[in-house]
């Protein structure tokens, strides 16, 4: 995934004069997960460049540079530092659009490794999405693959919208995928439906779509995989079509339970779907309760048997 | 060994007295009296305005207003001193350089009825909406000057924050980045002494709020904020000195009302206090140097009281007969309309939620 986001941000950099790139490391560094590697020996300091480490200040700096007419992609180096940057994002970027009645839109991307499953230090592994999908105003996009995660950034920086960009840091080099060289869009606000199946819907993202889909291979489950792939606005559609199809719905993320995604989900199964369920909707996902160091996180994050458990169980109900 | 790793101090101007008399020696060249006279009728209109805000308030035909009175001559002089290209970047207090850059006063009224349509600036106006939360502008007013700058436009960027705000990471945060990314910024510190209740001493042990520049590596200045003559010269040496990097200037002026019309100043400030700042008012002191001068008199003063409560009451009943569509609430999100959106405006309006009370 680190080469595919790479290769987005070398064809939108080719593309847009007005698109820059900058955060703590990017420029001579490459970031230290080498997203942006090789982009300033190829495009200049003006282009790709260190900022001082201060996220407020990335974050303020990247709404003036919209408003000045640019394109600013500003990296986060960790999800737990972003919160630095919450204020500007949450009182700015969400509000500027409906502040002026349209009068001024941001384009930019604030762009962040998140969640765990890397052993690292305390505040680095945080799933900080629906901080920023709950306010509305803020296009919030998590890919599961290298193929979705160019194709969301070459689309999200073809937009006018302020997006939140999350990168999940476990899937940066967990597996090589074939992509196309040249630049495509995948849809944003659009789920992908992973497999299709009768049994059951399984709707996820992010670190838990790939150990979803291998989990589910191994039992041999006949499930419907839903990617959401952007978190805000949600795909609702695409859920409801598919819990009204199999009549099960077990929603996987790694982000904790309480007030999570999945209660968006299960919110929003129950309003248009429940007379159509044959089990009670299931949520798999972290605890309530923060992200623990490294040597805990094996028993923080949901693994497989804790979701094979639970296609067990809803598909017994 | 030991030497002297940064040696650098902070210069105090002021340009007209109390008594509205200068030093001829140090006065801006560029300021005739036709200057001096349009620069009294940008205070006094943005007086006028004021005034009415509050009066309209406190008939409950206007929702929490912050009055800017006794800090004419901060934000006249300074949108006086921009040029046509330059941008501004207010907090929530600026409202002479609003009116001074040729915002539509029915717009002004339009915010403080409580309507984001008083947030469409015309772009002649060249400046950004009010923003409340205290200093998260200033990293707005950096970045729109990165934007001048890779842009390769010529305009500068003018950014105002409190004297409070001066104590938010956000400001030094923005003037940090400025420094090290040398761009064309003036940041304008409105020293007008309060907070809300809580004094200027309570926000810094620094000296001065001019010399937190210092930390950022850009000079900063000390204005009388109460003269106007004084802000006009340094905002525009500023200016003209963009191209090399930014400036901090602190004007040291006075909130001669309420923090807002929620506020009730006395619990927290001396009668002595206010009118020992009432002498020094910054529009009386202008209107003493034109009328000492003979270019000003009573029946021009009538005159212009005239012209200003006309166009205020204009802009008043303009504002007055704004018709909200709360669709527009729903329209101006994101660049799409997602089909979770839509779908809860269509039910705002199929359950005709939104009737008139
Ligand atoms: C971040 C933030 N904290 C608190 C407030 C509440 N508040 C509004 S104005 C104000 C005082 C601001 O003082 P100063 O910066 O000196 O500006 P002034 O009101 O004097 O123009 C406070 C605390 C706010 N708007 N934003
Ligand atoms: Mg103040």
């Amino acid at each position: 995934m680190v080469g595919a986001l790479n290769n987005a941000l070398d064809l939108m950099l080719k593309e847009n004069d007005k698109l820059v790139v900058f955060g703590e490391d990017v420029g001579k560094d490459g970031g230290v997960f080498r997203v942006t590697d090789g982009l300033q020996a190829k495009y200049g300091d003006g282009r790709v460049f260190d900022s001082p480490l201060a996220e407020s200040g990335i974050a303020g700096a990247a709404i003036g540079m919209a408003i000045g007419g640019m394109h600013p992609v500003a990296e986060m180096q960790f999800a737990g530092f972003m919160f630095l940057g919450f204020s500007q994002m949450v009182n700015h970027a969400a509000r500027y659009r409906t502040r002026t009645r349209g009068n001024v839109t941001l384009p930019l991307m604030i762009r962040t490794p998140v969640s765990g499953g890397v052993k690292t230090l305390e505040h680095h592994s945080e799933s900080p999405e629906i901080y920023w999908s709950h306010m509305g105003g803020i296009v919030v996009i998590e890919p599961s693959n290298p193929y979705d995660a160019k194709g969301l950034m070459i689309k999200a920086l073809r937009m006018t919208d302020p997006v939140v960009f999350l990168e999940p840091t476990k899937l940066y080099r967990l597996f090589k995928q074939n992509i196309p060289d040249e630049a495509y869009e995948v849809p944003v606000g659009k789920a992908a439906v992973m497999q299709e199946g009768t049994q059951l819907t399984i709707v996820t993202y992010g670190t838990m779509a790939p150990l979803v889909k291998d989990v589910v291979a191994k039992k041999k489950t006949d499930a419907e995989i839903i990617d959401l792939r952007t978190i805000n606005p949600i795909d609702e559609a695409t859920i409801i079509a598919s819990a009204k199809k199999t009549g099960r719905v077990l929603i996987v993320h790694e982000a904790s339970m309480s007030f999570g995604v999945g209660a968006e989900v299960a919110a929003r199964v129950a309003e248009k779907a429940i007379f159509e369920l044959d089990a009670p909707i299931m949520r798999v996902a972290g605890p309530s309760l923060p992200y623990p160091f490294p040597a805990y996180e094996k028993y923080w994050v949901p693994n497989a048997t804790r979701i094979s458990q639970a296609i067990d169980k809803i598909l017994q109900e | 060994m030991l030497s002297k790793a940064w040696d650098g101090s902070v210069n105090y101007c002021q340009m007209m007295d109390e008594q509205g008399n200068i030093d001829p020696l140090i006065f801006p060249k560029d300021l005739d009296d036709k200057k001096i006279i349009e620069m009294y009728r940008w205070m006094t209109l943005t007086r006028a305005a004021d005034a009415k805000a509050l009066s309209l308030q406190r008939q409950g035909r206007l929702q929490t207003y912050g009055p800017s009175m006794g800090q004419e001559a901060t934000q006249i002089g300074t949108a006086m001193a921009m040029r046509k290209d330059d941008i501004f970047v207010p907090n929530f207090r600026q409202h002479g350089v609003f009116i001074a850059r040729g915002l539509p006063l029915d717009v002004f009224y339009l915010y403080w009825k409580g309507y984001e349509e008083g947030c469409i600036i015309p772009k002649e106006v060249g400046g950004m909406p009010y923003i409340v939360p205290v200093a998260t502008q200033i990293p707005h007013a950096m970045g729109i000057a990165f934007a001048q700058k890779y842009l390769k436009k010529d305009a500068a960027v003018v950014g105002f924050v409190g004297d409070g705000g001066t104590s938010e990471g956000d400001f030094y945060e923005g003037i940090n980045f400025a420094g090290v990314w040398k761009l064309p910024l003036v940041i304008i510190i409105e020293n007008n002494q309060w907070a809300i209740s809580v004094p200027r001493a309570r926000q810094t042990a620094a000296k001065t709020l001019a010399q937190k520049a210092v930390a950022a590596g850009l000079p900063g200045v000390q204005v009388d904020g109460n003269d106007v003559v004084a802000v006009y010269k340094a905002v525009t040496d500023a200016i003209n000195n963009a191209k090399g990097g930014a400036t901090v200037i602190e004007c040291v002026t006075y909130r001669m009302s309420m923090h807002t019309t929620a506020d009730d100043p006395t619990k927290y400030r001396s009668d002595a206090d206010v009118a020992m700042w009432q002498k020094k008012d910054p529009v009386a002191r202008v209107k003493t140097y034109l009328t000492k001068k003979g270019v000003w008199d009573d029946k021009k003063e009538q005159q212009l009281a005239n012209d200003n409560k006309e166009e205020v009451d204009a802009a008043v009943d303009k504002a007055e007969k704004f018709k909200p569509d709360p669709k527009s609430m729903f329209t101006n999100i994101y660049s799409f309309m997602p089909d979770v959106l839509k779908a809860e405006m269509d039910a705002a309006v199929e359950a005709d939620f939104w009737q008139e009370e």
